[in-house]
């Protein structure tokens, strides 16, 4: 079978002939186009170190057919720093002590910034903890994902308010 | 997982033909059905693409009032409307209550009302189990059984459906929109899903190439915007199914009860209506003892299906606590630990 998609990868057009329908986002991203910053855990929906942006979305991209998102955008952890330049949710992942082992921090990071661009928890811890819970960290480093995620917010909204002033 | 041929139909007449085939089954988002194609408890030989059809993404509302929510709506987009969480607040909160963030963002209306009735010797493929494979037994009677079913269970399956969106759903009549082989129709979402009785596999109303396009709220929907909840316990605070949970909305007027509707979850293969703890309500002016007269009601004919009795006092007591919180009033704006008993709470 042979199904041929265009995805938009990290801002890069590919056209990739697919030979299988089984193949999930996640597997075509690290098994077949090297980008193996999306960490595969679970497999199952339950862990979220898959976690991509697609069309700006957070999901699971363990659980989404590649040959179901043709056409789609799609934006992972090698896709969010500013050239040399970390993105704020990256650089406050490191402040804040947000990871122990890393193996979770490509999805939790890709979660965090899908988080902040949905709007749902602002300066609420209970709110970032409830918005995180699709990503478990079995080091525990969720006391510093929160407060990483409550200074990437706050920096981020400054930056946004400076931008727009 | 089993391969497949994939079909991405271009209207929903070609949908249908293609799903009606043995051995087809629709695609939406597929958080559900892919996590059971992988674990080999699914396996369908052609998967329907639904997820282009035209015109089902939307939500409208209706001349006579009702609100119609087509198919293909994703969770997370459903809940954040805030117009929506203000005319039906049960439900907004029911949906975060739901999986997770990620999960919410990709999982359809549809397909949450879709998703398998289940339990863990279910997914465990060297288990028997009736809901898999017809006539096998069930395992779960004498195993880890303290999650499954109180209400409506037989022999044949004890296991309970998990979704939390269908539980308000079912208290406020929605109605399901359906497109088959034979033209459109519509079920009330009460009767959708079925009890397991002797034929635990079959667990909807639903026909070979049958589509849901659309979820209505009826206009009557409306008249508990001011006092409705849904609370939820779980194993961990966030991001579990229901052990219990229960819709509670009432309509109250001049202190009395006009009109009271509820509905619990994890109890039962399908979310279960409380018609005779609705009576019982009605009427009255709500405080604790009538609440607890009316959990009574609801749970009066549970039973344990294992080592599970804990969870009929547990459901009674939810119902207690939705009632107490549905009568202090919607909060303005949803808890940040949706449908849970452990948020700050007013009036409880």
């Amino acid at each position: 079978m042979n199904l041929p998609i265009s995805l938009t990868i990290n801002g890069v057009r590919r056209d990739i002939a697919l030979d299988d329908p089984r193949v999930t986002l996640l597997d075509l991203l690290r098994e077949r186009l090297d980008l193996t910053g999306t960490k595969k855990g679970c497999d199952r929906g339950q862990c979220g170190a898959c976690t991509i942006l697609v069309d700006g979305r957070r999901i699971n991209s363990c659980l989404a057919l590649a040959v179901s998102h043709d056409g789609a955008e799609i934006t992972t952890i090698e896709g969010v720093a500013y050239g040399e330049e970390p993105h704020p949710v990256q650089a406050a992942f490191i402040a804040h002590d947000g990871f122990q082992c890393g193996f979770c921090t490509p999805g939790q990071i890709m979660s965090g910034i899908g988080l902040i661009q949905e709007g749902q928890a602002g300066d609420d811890p209970e709110r970032v903890r409830e918005c995180m819970s699709g990503n478990l960290c079995r080091c525990g480093a969720y006391a510093g994902i929160t407060e990483a995620m409550l200074e990437a917010q706050a920096n981020m909204t400054a930056a946004n308010r400076r931008r727009s002033a | 997982m089993m391969n497949f041929d994939y079909v991405r139909p271009a209207n929903v007449a070609d949908a249908i033909a293609a799903a009606s085939e043995q051995g087809s089954t629709y695609l939406a988002s597929g958080t559900n059905l892919l996590d059971l194609m992988k674990g080999g408890i699914s396996r369908p030989s052609r998967l329907v693409d639904v997820t282009r059809l035209p015109g089902l993404d939307r939500v409208e509302h209706l001349s006579d009032g009702a609100l119609r929510i087509g198919a293909l709506v994703r969770n997370a987009d459903l809940a954040h409307d805030a117009e929506f969480a203000r005319v039906y607040p049960a439900v907004a909160e029911a949906l975060l209550s739901g999986a997770s963030a990620q999960l919410r963002n990709a999982a359809t209306v549809g397909g949450n009302l879709m998703q398998r009735t289940r339990c863990a010797y279910f997914y465990d493929v060297a288990s028997a189990c009736n809901r898999r494979w017809p006539g096998a037994g069930c395992d779960a009677l004498k195993g880890e059984n303290r999650l499954h079913a109180v209400l409506g269970w037989s022999e044949g399956c004890i296991a309970t459906h998990p979704s939390d969106f269908c539980v308000p759903l079912v208290a406020l009549d929605a109605v399901v929109e359906i497109e088959g082989r034979s033209g459109r129709r519509e079920l009330p979402l009460e009767v959708l899903h079925r009890l397991p009785g002797d034929t635990p596999d079959r667990e909807t109303a639903l026909e070979p190439g049958d589509l849901i396009v659309a979820l209505r709220l009826p206009a009557a929907a409306k008249d508990f915007a001011a006092h409705a909840r849904y609370i939820k316990v779980r194993e961990r605070t966030s991001y579990a199914f229901a052990v219990a949970s229960a819709a509670a909305a009432l309509r109250i007027e001049n202190g009395t009860i006009g009109e009271a509707r509820l509905a619990l979850g994890g109890v039962a293969a399908k979310p279960w209506r409380a018609c005779e703890a609705e009576q019982v309500l009605a009427g009255k002016s709500p405080d604790a003892s009538l609440y607890r007269e009316a959990a009574r009601a609801a749970l009066a004919d549970a039973r344990p299906s294992g080592n599970n009795a804990f969870k009929i006092e547990l459901a009674q007591r939810i119902v207690v606590r939705a009632l107490t919180l549905a009568a202090a009033g919607t909060p303005a704006r949803i808890s940040a630990l949706p449908g849970s008993p452990f948020s700050s709470v007013a009036g409880a």
